[in-house]
């Protein structure tokens, strides 16, 4: 696995690479979203207790998670850069923290919205809301860490650091605040067994939720590109790149 | 020097090493030998050390060394004390002086004023030792980094976190917090405190080498905080009610071992980091 994987840490190649997936992953994305929010926001049936503004759950749910989960990959790039000193693992943790802030800012958001007529307040220290506003300090946090650096491999190395601290606390923050106050309704998605939702209303959750996955890839592959030019602009080939797109 | 004169010398230092190892296992004769590992210790960057400094001694080393900066320096100790008493003055004027209304909300202000004040002494944890370049000898001495963070970190508990654990029982009293709550607050302190340094040492760990640290510091480590402040208050507030809080307490332990065996190794990852 580790002869097919190192040609990647080459920023050129992993440049091309990316270049290639994009097209790929942007239409699925495209399909997956416009079929699945069509079909979540105007199709599917409305809740009998919480009327329209459930929708606001298809796009809700997976904000928080996909917040989650960004978190999780960070912390495995930032690993990864620590331990075999890959600097791209440090460009793609980089090119992912703004991405994750953002989407759990959509996911607090979105909770907000859903929260005002359902429980009647924009805000509730509940525990999944307190444990999500956390996330978003931690991702700011890191955020932070790595613009206050001026040397790009050095801000890498440290808000890897920290992204690694953070994930071992995230577990404990969660336990923590969940002990703390419990409010929030219980999942309903993760009971693969018996899903406590209909099928009507999640097979549009499915679609959205992939949907989301692949915008997020989309969104993180755009960046990470970015992010190679700009660490490797002195290096030839990106020279010749440019002079390619302006001689066009 | 002749040949004959160096291997002499050699087989001689061989030997002092033995004899050291030797003393610090049979726990012999502390203060000579602290004197000599005192000189060792200053001299190691430019000659071979001529006795090897043990791990007990080398904590011990830097654990002198920071209590006797800390001592020449006693606004560090005072000015983070005198914050935490203010901070908490501030919250009777703000709130009113209703005694039911502040004992409700006492542990809660005594935490956060902790927390607030572990923060502000933390940037001199090392950032001194950064700007004269005596952090990066630490680094370089053949001695693991994590017993020397560590010893360092024990250091500022023991200059910032005791003194706080000492004054808190009269704060309490000013903010008419619950009589059957002074155990719990106590052992709150004691065991939260520490997890407050080692998890600060991070932070700072992080933050050392740029040069408006500060207010970046609180981001990066008051989200890490919560849960002390969650247990801490929840104990307190569960001993005010008559109810055991051992629960609460184990976990504060829980996490103070946790940071304890982990936090030197992030700390010390991210003091190469920073020192480059």
């Amino acid at each position: 696995m580790w002869k097919w994987l190192h040609p990647y840490a080459n920023p050129e190649v992993a440049y091309h690479f990316t270049n290639k997936v994009l097209p790929w992953l942007s239409a699925l994305a495209a399909i997956f979203l416009s079929i699945g929010l069509v079909w979540a926001l105007v199709f599917a049936p409305a809740d009998y207790q919480q009327g329209h503004s459930f929708r606001i759950f298809y796009v809700h749910v997976p904000a928080a998670s996909l917040s989650m989960g960004i978190y999780f990959a960070m912390a495995i790039a930032a690993f990864s850069s620590l331990v075999w000193q890959l600097k791209l693992a440090d460009a793609s943790a980089a090119a992912m923290a703004p991405v994750g802030a953002a989407f759990t800012a959509i996911a607090l958001i979105t909770g907000a919205a859903w929260g005002k007529p359902m429980w009647g307040t924009w805000w509730i220290w509940d525990a999944r809301l307190t444990s999500e506003l956390i996330l978003l300090f931690l991702y700011l946090g890191v955020i932070a860490l790595h613009n206050a650096f001026e040397d790009k491999n050095l801000a890498g190395k440290a808000a890897g650091i920290l992204t690694l601290v953070g994930v071992v606390n995230i577990p404990i923050i969660k336990y923590s605040v969940d002990w703390w106050n419990t409010l929030h309704q219980g999942s309903t998605v993760s009971k693969l067994g018996k899903p406590s939702m209909s099928l009507d209303m999640l097979w549009p959750f499915i679609f959205s939720f992939i949907g989301f996955s692949l915008l997020v890839g989309v969104i993180i592959c755009l960046r990470f590109r970015n992010e190679i030019l700009a660490r490797n602009s002195i290096r030839p080939w990106v020279r010749n790149l440019v002079q390619e797109h302006t001689t066009k | 020097m002749t040949l004959k004169a160096q291997s002499a010398q050699e087989t001689e230092e061989v030997a002092a090493m033995n004899d050291s190892n030797k003393l610090v296992h049979s726990k012999l004769d502390n203060s000579t030998l602290e004197n000599s590992a005192l000189d060792t210790y200053s001299l190691e960057s430019k000659t071979q050390p001529t006795l090897q400094l043990s791990y007990r001694h080398a904590f011990m080393l830097v654990l002198k060394r920071d209590l006797l900066i800390a001592m020449r320096h006693k606004d560090d100790i005072i000015n983070p004390l005198l914050f935490f008493v203010i901070v908490i003055t501030l919250f009777p004027l703000g709130i009113g002086p209703e005694a039911q209304t502040l004992s409700r909300i006492a542990p809660g202000i005594i935490w956060v004023a902790a927390l607030l004040a572990t923060l502000l002494s933390l940037d001199r944890l090392f950032k001194s030792d950064h700007l004269d370049g005596s952090l990066e000898q630490m680094l370089l001495s053949p001695h693991p980094i994590f017993l020397l963070v560590l010893a360092k970190i024990f250091a500022h508990w023991l200059i910032t976190g005791l003194p706080l654990i000492l004054i808190a029982p009269l704060l309490a009293v000013l903010l008419h917090l619950d009589e059957n709550s002074y155990t719990a607050l106590i052992l709150t302190l004691l065991l939260g405190t520490p997890v407050l340094s080692l998890l600060g040492a991070v932070g700072v760990a992080l933050t050392v080498g740029i040069k408006k640290g500060g207010v970046l510091l609180s981001l990066l480590v008051l989200p890490l905080y919560i849960p002390v402040l969650i247990f801490a208050t929840s104990a307190i507030d569960t001993a005010a009610l008559g109810l055991p809080y051992s629960g609460q307490l184990a976990i504060i332990a829980a996490l103070f071992f946790g940071s304890l065996t982990l936090a030197p190794f992030a700390v010390g990852a991210a003091l190469k980091v920073s020192t480059n």
